[in-house]
């Protein structure tokens, strides 16, 4: 591919101050930046890094509560940080799109997915209402949407997520924009899905020549999107290197720790050749009020000690098996059975002992802890409950958990959730499903939300409570990458049934149930070759949605995975 | 559409049944009024036969329930039964006044609900600039001094000093519709003084509210100018909250405007309330608490229909 080397954005020193705790301070602190025409950039870092921000900063725009402070920014020549506020609009949707995290939340509820492509064009004037329909029909073709006629005649509600990302993607390409900011386009998509998308953008990012700035915190999928990558790190670049040799041979240390990130795996646990399971989930149905089955004859073992990792997009009915077994969600048929004697179905019906046998860490640890409520009490309250501890006692336990997930007691005992980083409530999550002195924990996507080093930080911390204190754990998680390094068994889930379970070797060596084999080959590896031999091995339209509804209900693989 | 046509339905029929419970409440609430409506009737000097008498006219030696089963009956049919203090029908003594205050809440929102929807949007465009702050101002003071004395305000300065509107809003059959808005223009101010601040302080709340979503920010990047940011993409999401807060200043329009008709001795139903109430008028003041029951349970009910009209997901399920 030629690429033509005009400079197309110059950023040069940009600090952008951020107001909080009622002083200004600077979250960007001196950034370069040089992109050419036709050039994707990779910007990637953990949260923090402030990769959004000079995203956005790219068109000219802060976001509220943060300001531009210092340097400039030059795009085709003009230079934005001097422009008037209706110079820097001009260029927004016309000359330099965007493309948002959430194309759920991004789109509004309220108008036509057409509407909302045309409205760029229509307000700059550039295509009269039914030429820019017309466009807008093309993009979607192009994007390989399905019914590309009829589809953006429908309200974002109506549409898939995967599909919505694209039309988004396709809304930027309204205007034959010079630049597209990608701002964590795929994180909140499936494996599956995500490939659709990334083969979409790499597409229509190719045939218009358009250059794009690709943020992300996942360094395989920039592996395949990017020409150059550049990594930040706390408002400071850390380096810029063309993409393969970003990924043969980074040079900072920091960079070299993001690679090695998915280095830890536990060692993996079996069975005990005769013994009662734990938890046993017996041919269970479930639905919500009214609502239609969620999960359909879902039966599997956890026993002592190990990890069972529940997979499955979202919508596979993990989170809902999750609810069962803790009684949450009584199910309409089947039984929970722990040490082989039935648990009553309804957490209402449990006892004390019952209950603090089944404890949950949640996925969002932000909103999972009460922010007005002390340190201590979140974890004091469920061990005064449990085990009837007071006074001494029971502030000698909390500082005994305290040490256990590696806080420091007298540091944190009176603090607030919204003073402690992610990392730390998470923490705090597993200390307070500790207290209640479980046998068994549900971690419900505990990680998802983590930055990776952080993430890796909390697995390992899991780990070692398990090993010491003999805990099962049922591992929630759409990332395979976690699924390696922390299970003993795999269970695998689609459309609330379980389409395949085993032992881990077993499950990443082949031969795979064909959706297990479509969810392992989905997920990006760090080979920038990956996605387009993926592509060329499957073709085009054999990717995501497509793929998975190719799977044959009637393969012999189905009933063997049950067996 | 079906959907909603069901849910409108069974909303309906909740109402109904809140109605029924409420029309229990008022009879045996006006029951429990001190003193003995004969002896109100007829004063200090009736003997024991003529009062008993009366009561037996007037039924009220029954049991309370057999009384209320029979106005229950009769309410059904629009029939409240006839004025304790002139023997008329009750459903004709207060329909006409009724039929005035509609008209005057009607007249009072035509003007408040646009100017406080504009407002809104108005103050929400240049929020936290000067006209931001002018208009928060004003229109608190307005909703915080009380109708009464806003009324004489107003009747101060807009008829007694310039003389430009009469200060009493008598009405006769044969007035031209011009003529009527002209008499009723102050009563009509007043109201809209009052309920205005609500209403454009949610539709600037409401709007700001929507101002950090996703959709607003893509819109803004999209290069979308400040105002069709706010008119086309925060405004549509915003309608649940206004429609319904529009639906309760308008309840407030219909029952809570005594004050205003005493004022400005506008024959309204509150002061048909106020009359039955001190002359211990029971039927009439049953029917009247009956009336505005119902005149909130349907507001209500339309706000809960409006706000899901305006709602995309709920009204084209996938």
């Amino acid at each position: 591919m030629i690429k033509s080397k005009d400079v197309l954005l110059k950023i040069r020193d940009l600090k952008i101050q951020g107001y909080s705790d009622e002083t200004w301070v600077d979250i960007i602190k001196g950034v370069d930046l040089t992109l050419h025409r036709g050039e994707v950039m990779g910007l990637i870092g953990e949260s923090g890094a402030g990769k959004s921000t000079i995203g956005a900063a790219c068109m000219g725009y802060a976001r509220d509560g943060t300001r531009i402070s210092n340097g400039s920014i030059e795009f085709d020549g003009m230079e934005l940080t001097t422009a008037s506020e209706s110079e820097r609009r001009m260029l927004r949707g016309s000359r330099i799109a965007y493309v948002a995290q959430s194309a759920a939340a991004s789109f509004n509820p309220a108008h036509k997915i057409i509407d909302q492509h045309t409205e760029a064009p229509l307000q700059y004037r550039l295509k009269k209402r039914l030429e820019a329909q017309e466009d807008a029909m093309d993009l979607y073709e192009r994007l390989r949407l399905p019914n590309p006629k009829e589809i953006g005649f429908r309200y974002p509600h109506q549409v898939s997520g995967g599909q919505l990302q694209r039309a988004m993607t396709a809304m930027a390409m309204s205007c034959r924009p010079d630049l597209i900011i990608f701002d964590e386009p795929t994180t909140a998509l499936d494996v599956t899905t995500q490939i659709e998308v990334l083969a979409a953008i790499r597409d229509i990012v190719d045939q218009f020549n358009t250059a794009a700035i690709y943020i992300t915190h996942d360094l395989a999928v920039v592996a395949q999107m990017a020409d150059t990558i550049k990594v930040l790190l706390k408002g400071r670049e850390v380096e810029e290197a063309p993409t393969k040799q970003m990924l043969d041979n980074p040079q900072e240390e920091y960079t070299k720790s993001l690679w090695a990130v998915r280095s830890f795996q536990s060692p993996q646990r079996h069975r005990p050749k005769d013994g009662v399971p734990l938890i046993s989930v017996r041919n269970v149905d479930a639905s919500y009020t009214g609502g239609a089955k969620v999960l359909d004859d879902v039966s599997f073992d956890i026993y002592e000690g190990m990890t069972v990792a529940v997979v499955g997009e979202s919508g596979s009915g993990k989170s809902t098996t999750a609810r069962v077994i803790t009684g949450l969600l009584p199910p309409s048929k089947g039984e929970v059975l722990f040490k082989g004697k039935p648990f009553p179905p309804s957490y209402k019906d449990r006892t004390k002992d019952q209950l603090r046998q089944c404890q949950m860490i949640y996925q969002m640890a932000d909103t999972a802890l009460n922010p007005k409520v002390r340190i201590s009490e979140i974890i004091g309250r469920p061990a005064a409950f449990y085990s009837g501890l007071k006074g001494v006692a029971l502030k000698n336990r909390v500082d005994e958990l305290l040490d256990l997930i590696e806080l420091e007691p007298s540091k944190y005992y009176n603090r607030y959730p919204p003073e402690l980083s992610g990392g730390q409530k998470q923490r705090i999550g597993i200390a307070r499903a500790l207290a209640a002195e479980p046998t068994f924990i549900v971690c419900d996507e505990v990680t998802s939300a983590l930055d990776q080093l952080v993430a890796e930080g909390i697995l390992r911390l899991l780990d070692r409570l398990q090993n010491e204190l003999g805990l099962a754990y049922m591992f929630i998680t759409h990332d395979l990458a976690t699924v390696r390094s922390i299970a003993d068994e795999v269970v695998v889930m689609q459309h609330g049934k379980v389409v395949e379970q085993g032992p881990k070797d077993e499950m990443f060596t082949p031969p795979h149930h064909p959706y297990t084999d479509l969810l392992l080959s989905s997920v990006p590896e760090m080979d920038p070759n990956w996605l387009t031999t993926l592509l060329e091995e499957r073709g085009v339209d054999n990717v995501g949605d497509a793929a998975a509804a190719r799977i044959d209900p009637n393969d012999p693989k189905l009933s063997d995975a049950n067996a | 559409m079906g959907d909603i046509l069901g849910l409108v339905v069974k909303r309906l029929g909740l109402g109904l049944i809140i109605l029924l419970v409420i029309s229990v409440i008022i009879f045996f609430m006006v029951e429990l009024l001190p003193g003995d409506i004969a002896q109100a009737v007829l004063g200090q000097g009736a003997t024991p036969e003529n009062l008993a008498a009366l009561r037996k006219e007037m039924g009220l030696d029954q049991p309370a329930l057999v009384r209320y089963l029979h106005w229950l009956a009769g309410a059904v049919t629009l029939d409240f039964g006839n004025s304790i203090v002139t023997g008329a029908s009750v459903a004709e003594t207060i329909g006409e006044r009724f039929a005035n205050t509609l008209f005057l809440a009607a007249y009072a929102a035509a003007i408040a609900v646009p100017i406080s929807i504009v407002l809104g949007v108005l103050v929400a465009l240049l929020r936290n600039s000067i006209f931001d702050r002018v208009a928060n101002v004003a229109t608190l003071t307005s909703i915080s001094s009380p109708e009464f004395f806003l009324g004489y305000i107003l009747i101060l300065y807009l008829a007694v000093k310039t003389g430009m509107f009469p200060a009493i809003a008598s009405l006769s059959n044969d007035m031209s519709f011009g003529d009527l808005l002209y008499r009723t223009f102050l009563p009509a101010l007043t109201l809209v003084l009052v309920v205005t601040a609500h209403m454009m302080r949610m539709t600037r709340a409401a709007i700001i509210n929507l101002l950090a979503s996703p959709y607003i920010e893509m819109a803004r990047l999209k290069g979308a100018p400040p105002w069709k940011v706010i008119v086309k993409h925060a405004l549509p999401n915003a309608w649940a909250p206004i429609i319904n807060v529009v639906a309760l200043n308008l309840a407030y329009l219909i029952t809570g405007v005594v004050l205003v008709e005493v004022v400005f001795v506008y024959p309204g139903i509150g002061q048909a309330l106020v009359d039955a109430v001190s002359k211990r008028d029971f039927p009439v003041v049953q029917a009247c608490c009956l009336i505005f029951a119902a005149t909130f349970i349907l507001l209500n009910l339309a706000a809960d229909v409006g706000s899901i009209l305006t709602n995309p997901r709920l009204r084209h399920p996938k």
